[in-house]
């Protein structure tokens, strides 16, 4: 494996003031034991519970309040969901500029993307970073098993999957809510949102041949998982406002048959006997690597690597650096050849780390700059894909026309909006080492402008790859 | 007529170094609050065909496809011509209120933008040797309170960097990319089937509305830093950066857009200045001209001797100042690029202590300290 192979297609890019590693894999593996899950980046960022605690306050206020007090606090809340949602993006952003563990930092945002949230709604909106600190970060070089379960019980995918709102049809609640005599009376039953996309999504894969029984079998063995704060019917335990806790009271009694299987738990054991049996499931094995693969080695991966990691991923029982290993020991021969083009998130964070960014001394980049806005103009929005799905990982969702003109536009001011303004000359061979081309090398060093360099440098075709 | 031209004006000599050689510009002592406006030509301008030497017998058989004829400019005097785009500039001179500096150099002669621009825009010797530019120099000569400077770039102009506080002000938001970039990432496109189509397109969609905004824009940028100067406790010295001047192919059109936009900034900070244009100086300077005979692509390459304009309410007398080296071959500077005979330094030294009553020499230590 070369070096560039190494900072580009594993890390998240070289930075001017780090060497150029001499045994690339042997730098890559090593970040396994350095890697920090609360970086000083991420340092300020507040627990779920106190956000959801605050912004159930402030919504409490304005139901109450009348005429203008009440969009007073509307507002108030808005403004919580919007402001924790910016700086937990600019947050992420320094974490990976600025961290010495790329390669596993490419990992935590691979897999917040696997477990995908999206920021529509307010309420997940602003749990956006207090989701990747709590139930991403710290599992990423753990089980796959243990970040499974810390996702999908965090509040901010209850939320944004429905599972709030779940009911079981036989559960005390819906039970208690039939006999009750009100007019208008609110539906209450059983979703399967998040049920679905676990099995879809997260774990099994689309393809590996559930039916909609499986589905709503499984919605069933998880309902009662709930968010304190979001309960339908009665709260059961007023300590967890804002975490999430199992509400019997919500539950469906009962055995579940899920994919040939009985479950006989009972409580939240049955929904996490479920959710172990589909991490240990070959169909999730060969999801997982399919993704990995994809992401790693090539938009269209070679069956051969698919099969070696999800081997890898049965044989340690999920255990995700054993998988991570077994990828940096094949990459380089696998992708031989191969080209990934960088997602706007993995362009605008390369380009930053190239710049020489560093948080302390970039207090106007952060106040003036919202990362967030520029990930926006570049049509990804952070924490936001639009769909549990994820954003696509291959070139074909990102290379296009205007994909480009917003990349220029935004090459072309980061001298502006850095204050940083290094010798493009001078910086190309040291972020491109080994894959800086002449025609690239001579366009730098003609340019008009030291911040036209700069642009062409940043986008030059072998910058927007991951090479 | 060359030769006695230029035994008339013997001064300045590139090298030389000495003040006192340096051109009496006859600036106006005008009693108002003095404004001071640099703006700058990021790619190398071509002075030869922006005040073109028409009576030089060489030009037009150097310039070839791209020499322009006298009948199609605006004569300056019995030597040089002006560009016909820049009308707005050429009625400054007609009215006295604009002069130009024709073969002027900086004292590191290279063809590297990047170096060349860190010599002008910080005012020493060699690149990166100093550290602040010397408009902020400038600015440590003023009264207290009387130097309040604003740059209109998106980044903060080397020129311009140092200790003395400059507001920043970034004109548009996002601005579309320059031409040249858009013309470079063209050519580093060309092989890259994957880019090339989609990038061409990009260019394609955004080119027309791109010519209206531009033109807009640059207007706005005048009238804005002419309203920012012109307020009573407003700024009194500013920075504007231009570009498009790396006119490498098909000069004549590129050139053509460039200058129509530099003269709609010079006219839109005149007119939004009002009144304070009479107590205005403006110095239009580049890093260095480009190659005396067109390349083989229509344009020309960089090289050495360059074009500066003095402009303003404040100067009296439109003249083109020139110790004119030729073009014929033996004149040429190694063998391609007009000879520098004006040191740019001495210009902007002189002129600027002439707007603000200085002692040039004082002056000069501070804006270009040479030892």
């Amino acid at each position: 494996m070369d070096a560039a192979f190494a900072l580009n297609r594993f890390g998240l890019g070289a930075r001017p003031d780090e060497a150029i590693p001499e045994k690339p894999e042997a730098w890559l593996l090593e970040q396994l034991d350095r890697y920090d899950p609360r970086p000083r980046s991420w340092s300020v960022q507040r627990p779920s519970a106190k956000i959801i605690e605050e912004s159930i306050g402030l919504r409490r206020a304005a139901a109450e309040a009348r005429g203008k007090k009440r969009q007073v606090a509307r507002r108030a809340a808005n403004r919580l969901a919007l402001d924790s949602y910016n700086a937990a993006v600019t947050d992420r952003a320094f974490a990976a500029i600025e961290t010495s563990t790329p390669f596993v930092e490419r990992l935590v945002h691979f897999w917040a993307n696997h477990f995908a949230i999206s920021g529509e709604k307010g309420s997940v909106r602003q749990l956006s970073g207090a989701y990747e600190v709590e139930a991403i970060r710290p599992h990423v070089l753990g089980r796959f098993e243990d970040m499974l379960v810390a996702a999908e019980q965090h509040p901010a995918m209850g939320l944004y999957l429905d599972q709030t709102r779940s009911v079981g049809e036989a559960s005390p609640e819906a039970l208690r809510h039939k006999k009750r005599k009100t007019k208008k009376k609110l539906s209450i039953g059983l979703n399967e949102n998040l049920g679905r996309e676990v099995m879809e999504l997260h774990t099994l894969g689309a393809q590996s041949g559930y039916s909609q029984a499986d589905v709503t079998e499984f919605a069933r063995a998880i309902t009662g998982w709930t968010v304190g704060g979001y309960e339908r019917g009665p709260v059961q335990d007023p300590a967890r406002l804002g975490a999430f806790y199992f509400h019997p009271g919500l539950h469906e009694p009962g055995v579940r048959q899920v994919l040939g299987k009985s479950y006989a738990q009972t409580g939240e054991a049955q929904g996490l006997a479920l959710l172990r049996d589909f991490a240990r499931s070959p169909a999730t094995a060969r999801h997982i690597a399919t993704k990995l693969a994809r992401h790693f080695i090539s938009d269209d991966p070679p069956p051969e690597v698919i099969e070696h990691l999800a081997r890898t991923y049965l044989s340690t029982d999920g255990d995700l650096p054993a998988v991570y290993r077994a990828l940096v020991e094949v990459g380089a021969d696998a992708a031989a050849g191969t080209v990934k083009f960088k997602t706007p998130w993995e362009w605008l964070i390369s380009s930053l780390r190239a710049m020489g960014l560093e948080r302390s001394d970039s207090a106007s980049f952060v106040k003036q700059t919202k990362v967030a806005v520029l990930m926006r103009d570049l049509g990804q929005r952070v924490w936001w894909p639009g769909s549990p799905a994820g954003f696509a990982d291959t070139a074909s969702n990102w290379l296009s026309s205007e994909g480009l003109w917003s990349r220029a536009r935004i090459a072309q001011d980061f001298v502006g909006m850095t204050g940083r303004s290094p010798d493009p000359r001078e910086l190309a061979a040291k972020v491109l080492p080994g894959s800086l081309s002449d025609s690239t090398r001579e366009a730098v060093g003609r340019a008009e402008s030291l911040s036209n360099g700069l642009a062409l440098l940043l986008m030059s075709p072998e910058f927007l790859r991951r090479s | 007529m060359l030769t006695s031209r230029r035994q008339m004006m013997g001064w300045a000599a590139l090298g030389a170094g000495g003040l006192a050689l340096a051109p009496r510009l006859a600036l106006a002592q005008t009693g108002g609050e003095k404004r001071f406006v640099f703006i700058i030509q990021r790619g190398a301008a071509d002075g030869l065909n922006t005040v073109i030497p028409y009576a030089d017998p060489a030009y037009a058989q150097l310039r070839g496809s791209l020499a322009i004829d006298v009948a199609d400019a605006t004569r300056l005097d019995g030597t040089f011509a002006l560009h016909k785009s820049l009308a707005k500039v050429g009625e400054l001179y007609a009215s006295g209120q604009a002069k130009f500096v024709h073969a002027v150099g900086l004292p590191y002669l290279s063809r590297s933008h990047f170096n060349a621009q860190n010599v002008l825009e910080c005012g020493g010797r060699k690149p990166y040797e100093l550290n602040s530019g010397w408009v902020n120099r400038l600015l440590t000569l003023l009264p207290p309170g009387k130097g309040k400077a604003v740059a209109l770039a998106s980044a903060m102009p080397m020129a311009m960097r140092g200790s003395m506080p400059v507001m920043g002000y970034q004109p548009a938001q996002m601005a579309d990319p320059e031409d040249e970039l858009l013309q470079r990432l063209s050519g580093l496109y060309q092989d890259d089937p994957q880019l090339h189509g989609l990038w061409e397109a990009a260019v394609d969609v955004h080119a027309e509305v791109s010519d209206i905004r531009t033109g807009r824009s640059n207007s706005k940028v005048g009238t804005l830093a002419g309203t920012l100067l012109g307020k009573r406790n407003g700024a009194r010295v500013a920075m504007i950066e231009t570009s498009g001047w790396d006119t490498h192919n098909a000069q004549n059109a590129v050139l053509t857009k460039s200058l129509t936009i530099l003269d709609n900034l010079i006219s839109s900070l005149r007119d939004a200045l009002g009144d304070a244009w009479k107590d205005t100086l403006v110095i239009v300077a580049t890093e260095f001209g480009r190659t005396a005979a067109v390349n083989g692509t229509g344009g020309t390459d960089h090289g050495t001797g360059g074009l500066a304009m003095v402009l303003g309410g404040t100067i009296q007398g439109g003249q083109v100042i020139s110790d004119w080296p030729g073009l014929s071959p033996s004149a040429l500077y190694e063998n391609r690029d007009l000879k520098p005979t004006t040191a740019l330094d001495t210009i902007i030294t002189q002129a600027l202590s002439e707007h603000y009553g200085w002692d040039p020499e004082v002056a000069s230590q501070t804006l270009f300290p040479r030892t």
